[in-house]
């Protein structure tokens, strides 16, 4: 069995064992209740072996939430630790405990959150948006989510069976290197990101070639919708740094098994390189993550506004702008390597000339905003909550973007409450938006508003208590990755800290509160006409939740606000007098290859890292079997027959029919 | 009526971007070219390293100790005469013949791993000199750099072999053909891939 042993098993941290028995009796009770109840069927039939973009698209987000829950945990673990761990108390938390800690909490909530939040958005909105049917390699898509599902899952094998990483979320050599973290903790790290790194780089190149080749007809670039502009550069970013990560990490995974040389201190390795090179995929990732979340922004404004986005040109142009200067100032997350005045001043100034483009985006949301009919609704919170925040935080941005102020902020809490700043303010903000604002199409029914606007202040006030503190302690000189500190005037800070924390945790919970309360009373929140925002894009005209084939005819599009535009011309969202005639619908039939993908990646990347070589060649061997089956499979399509989507669209206008009726009558 | 409306209504006057969704063989070849950028961007960052480690020798054997130009260039050779071949194979299977479609692609695939082969041997004479990826950060960037390149094309063996299979029980089927012309194409990219390890690493080593 390779390097695994009983004593793999931390039976000796009672933390450690309670907190993964729970977990492994909630994953029992639910696997229980599932065979119990006789859903397997129903989940391998319309879950688990689902090509449906829209399928794929919760899955991901079930994932991330769920994550987010784990990732979350994590947090309030460190910042209860540096509530107490002041002058002679050291908190409850060892050292090597907490250093796996903080790695997990970043990595997780990277990779393992903001990633299949966003990838799960843009997969379930896009064909929608875009008036197609699916994306344009269903399987791949499958493949894809499920490659990051396992990556998900041996990132939480390793709490229990091994340890994770204590080298911080990019595991920076030298001392990621096998001379100075001998243990599996690294291994997996870089495997389960290997694996779902895999699994981004499919879904990048799917959604890329969807947007670029599968549109309605008449929708060129002038007409997409900007959440498709935003998601595009998104999705060309992926294509383009994610392949660096996978070749970095290659590179420190050779170094670690095989004695190379890449990284380490000794004959003519270089781990400055590593840094360079991780971060030139780093900063575009950040890129991968925000320009979804504007776009949700922009659609959001525009619709609650009932208005057209302003400045739609500009909007396109700055998020081009943004995808390329991306590449172009990786160098500033580490000014303090000594490169120098002139590299330090290039990458400063192409750092401080992003907020330009940024600038044009929040000025074309606030005169979208300016003379519009504002619908205060959840997601209309969460974008002008955004907006406030994260110029804050792009303005803490261009200050760190100063070498001379970064060498004095440079991994200090600071930095640590900047990137928070942006990316729950941007990306998580924005993925919360989205998530109400196409709830109603993805399940038929709204989510409680009160319940809503409750998350959304939880979460505000929690984020402003909790990293406003930050800003002053990184300026005190608190550093990031600290376990302990002796300065007892920083204590009371951390408090608020921890206060603000647990806010936020509320918030977290009241969104399980909402979500529940919104199932229960689903009835009273049913959108019957699929356009319950009186939205402005193709999405909102199809049924909620759409079918399978998502448009019994692909809607012809004339110009940008498709859906807006149908609606001014026939005054109501379909056109009733013509007699339809439907035809044929060829869909991709289900598959389990993904899954099948996933298990054998699993045992793969576990066998890795813990050196059992004959499951690394089973695992491997596994995997090609699974491929070659897919290569010879010839009955990937079913066929919708016509009379079943005229029969589905009659029945469509039947229930909007009586609804109207009950409207009228009330 | 807008400009993209009066495209719609004129129907094959249509520009591209307006003429809805793209047949299947375009968007497969499109994701295919997709996955060959993101493939040369992996190239890419190990170029990158070994051009950063080309000099990291720690006292041990440098490039121009090490490489054989008269070895390499009959790999060149093989490999980028091996595309020509490929590109016959690609012709013949487009008019539908299949015994030199099978022709054309075994000499694809013994030039292949010809190239494969001196390869091995240029490893495995560098190995037995104790210049192995060990020794330095600059042969560690060079094994990876090369033996990258080499798995490539080693997959792309494989693939042919799957191909050739694929021809033999399914026949020439649009999904069959739209695999081949992705073959080609990977095929072709491992070439350009080459010319940059000939001209960097090799060629590079005697400047």
């Amino acid at each position: 069995m390779g390097r695994l042993t009983w004593a793999a098993i931390p039976f000796d941290q009672p933390v450690v064992m309670i907190a993964s028995g729970t977990v492994g009796f909630v994953i029992f009770c639910v696997l229980a209740l599932v065979t119990v109840k006789g859903w397997w069927p129903y989940l391998w039939r319309e879950w688990i072996t689902s090509v449906d973009h829209k399928r794929i698209g919760v899955m991901y987000i079930g994932l991330a939430l769920l994550m987010l829950v784990r990732g979350f945990s994590d947090a309030m673990l460190m910042r209860s630790q540096l509530a107490l761990a002041a002058g002679h108390a050291q908190g409850y938390l060892p050292p090597e405990h907490y250093d796996q800690i903080f790695s997990a909490h970043g990595t997780i909530m990277i990779f393992f959150v903001a990633m299949p939040f966003v990838i799960g958005l843009m997969n379930f909105v896009l064909p929608l948006q875009l008036g197609v049917r699916d994306v344009a390699f269903p399987v791949l898509n499958s493949v894809g989510f499920w490659l990051s599902a396992a990556g998900v899952l041996l990132v939480n094998v390793s709490l229990v069976v091994g340890e994770f990483a204590r080298t911080g979320w990019l595991a920076y050599p030298p001392l990621s290197e096998v001379a100075y973290s001998p243990g599996v903790g690294v291994d997996y790290y870089l495997w389960s990101l290997q694996i779902s790194g895999l699994g981004t780089l499919l879904s990048g190149i799917n959604l890329t070639t969807t947007i670029l080749k599968l549109r309605a007809p008449g929708m060129g670039y002038r007409q997409m919708p900007i959440f498709c502009w935003t998601a595009l550069a998104s999705n060309l970013l992926i294509v383009a740094a994610f392949p660096i990560l996978t070749a970095t990490f290659a590179m420190l995974l050779l170094d670690r098994y095989c004695g190379f040389h890449f990284f380490t201190n000794d004959l003519g390795g270089n781990p400055m390189m590593y840094i360079n090179l991780i971060w030139c995929w780093g900063h575009p990732e950040v890129y991968i993550l925000i320009l979804p979340a504007f776009g949700v922004f922009s659609e959001v404004v525009a619709t609650f506004s009932g208005k057209p986005l302003f400045g739609r040109r500009s909007m396109v142009m700055a998020t081009m702008v943004i995808c390329v200067l991306s590449f172009l100032v990786w160098l500033h997350h580490f000014f303090t390597m000594g490169a120098g005045a002139d590299v330090n001043a290039f990458f400063g100034v192409m750092t401080m000339l992003i907020a330009v483009p940024t600038g044009v985006k929040v000025f074309n949301w606030l005169f979208t905003l300016y003379g519009g009919r504002i619908r205060f609704t959840v997601p209309v919170y969460w974008a002008i909550g955004f907006m406030v925040t994260f110029v804050i935080g792009g303005m803490t941005g261009v200050l760190m973007a100063i070498p001379p102020a970064d060498f004095v902020l440079h991994n200090s809490l600071f930095l640590i409450a900047h990137f928070h700043n942006v990316i729950i303010g941007g990306v998580v903000f924005g993925v919360m938006a989205g998530i109400t604002y196409w709830f109603p199409k993805a399940f038929g029914f709204t989510l409680n508003e009160r319940l809503g606007k409750a998350v959304f202040w939880c979460w505000f006030v929690g984020f402003y208590l909790a990293f406003t503190p930050l800003y002053v302690l990184g300026l005190m000189g608190a550093t990031r990755r600290m376990q302990h500190y002796s300065n007892m005037h920083w204590q009371p800070l951390m408090l608020v800290a921890l206060a603000g924390a647990v806010l936020i945790l509320l918030g977290i919970a009241l969104t399980g509160v909402q979500l529940a309360v919104s199932i229960r009373r689903r009835e009273l929140n049913r959108d019957v006409t699929g356009d319950p925002w009186n939205g402005r894009t193709l999405e909102w005209s199809t049924p909620s939740p759409p079918p399978a084939w998502n448009f019994s005819h692909l809607p012809p599009v004339g110009r940008a606000d498709a859906f807006w535009a149908m609606k001014q011309r026939r005054g109501t969202a379909q056109d009733r007098n013509v007699k339809q005639i439907y035809e044929t619908i060829h869909m991709p039939r289900n598959n389990p290859t993904g899954f099948f993908l996933a298990f054998f990646a699993v045992l793969l990347g576990f066998s890795l890292i813990w050196h059992i070589w004959w499951g690394a060649g089973l695992g491997l061997l596994g995997a090609i079997v699974v491929c070659l089956n897919q290569a010879w499979r010839i009955d990937g399509e079913i066929e919708v027959p016509a009379e079943k989507v005229a029969a589905f669209e009659r029945l469509r206008e039947l229930n909007e029919s009586v609804q109207g009726l009950k409207e009228r009558a009330a | 009526m807008s400009a993209a409306e009066q495209s719609l209504a004129g129907g094959d006057v249509a520009p591209l971007s307006l003429r809805g969704p793209a047949p299947t063989r375009v968007v497969a070849g499109y994701g295919f070219w997709l996955f060959l950028l993101s493939d040369i961007i992996i190239f890419a960052a190990l170029f990158a390293a070994y051009a950063v480690l080309s000099g990291e020798t720690a006292g041990g054997p440098t490039a121009a100790d090490l490489f054989d130009k008269k070895h390499v260039l009959i790999e060149t050779a093989c490999l980028l005469a091996s595309s020509v071949t490929c590109g016959f194979g690609s012709l013949a299977m487009q008019s539908g013949d299949r015994n030199s479609t099978y022709l054309w692609m075994a000499i694809t695939f013994i030039l292949g791993a010809t190239f494969l082969s001196l390869e091995v041997s240029e490893f495995s004479h560098m190995l037995s000199m104790g210049a192995g990826p060990t020794r330095s950060a600059f042969l560690s960037a060079f094994f990876t750099l090369v033996g990258t390149h080499g798995l490539h094309v080693t997959i792309g063996l494989c693939w042919l072999i799957v191909m050739l299979l694929q021809v033999a029980t399914l026949g020439f089927q649009p999904m069959v053909s739209r695999r081949f012309f992705c073959f080609g194409l990977f095929w072709h990219a491992l070439d350009i891939v080459w010319i940059g390890v000939f001209t960097i690493v090799y060629l590079g080593a005697h400047l």
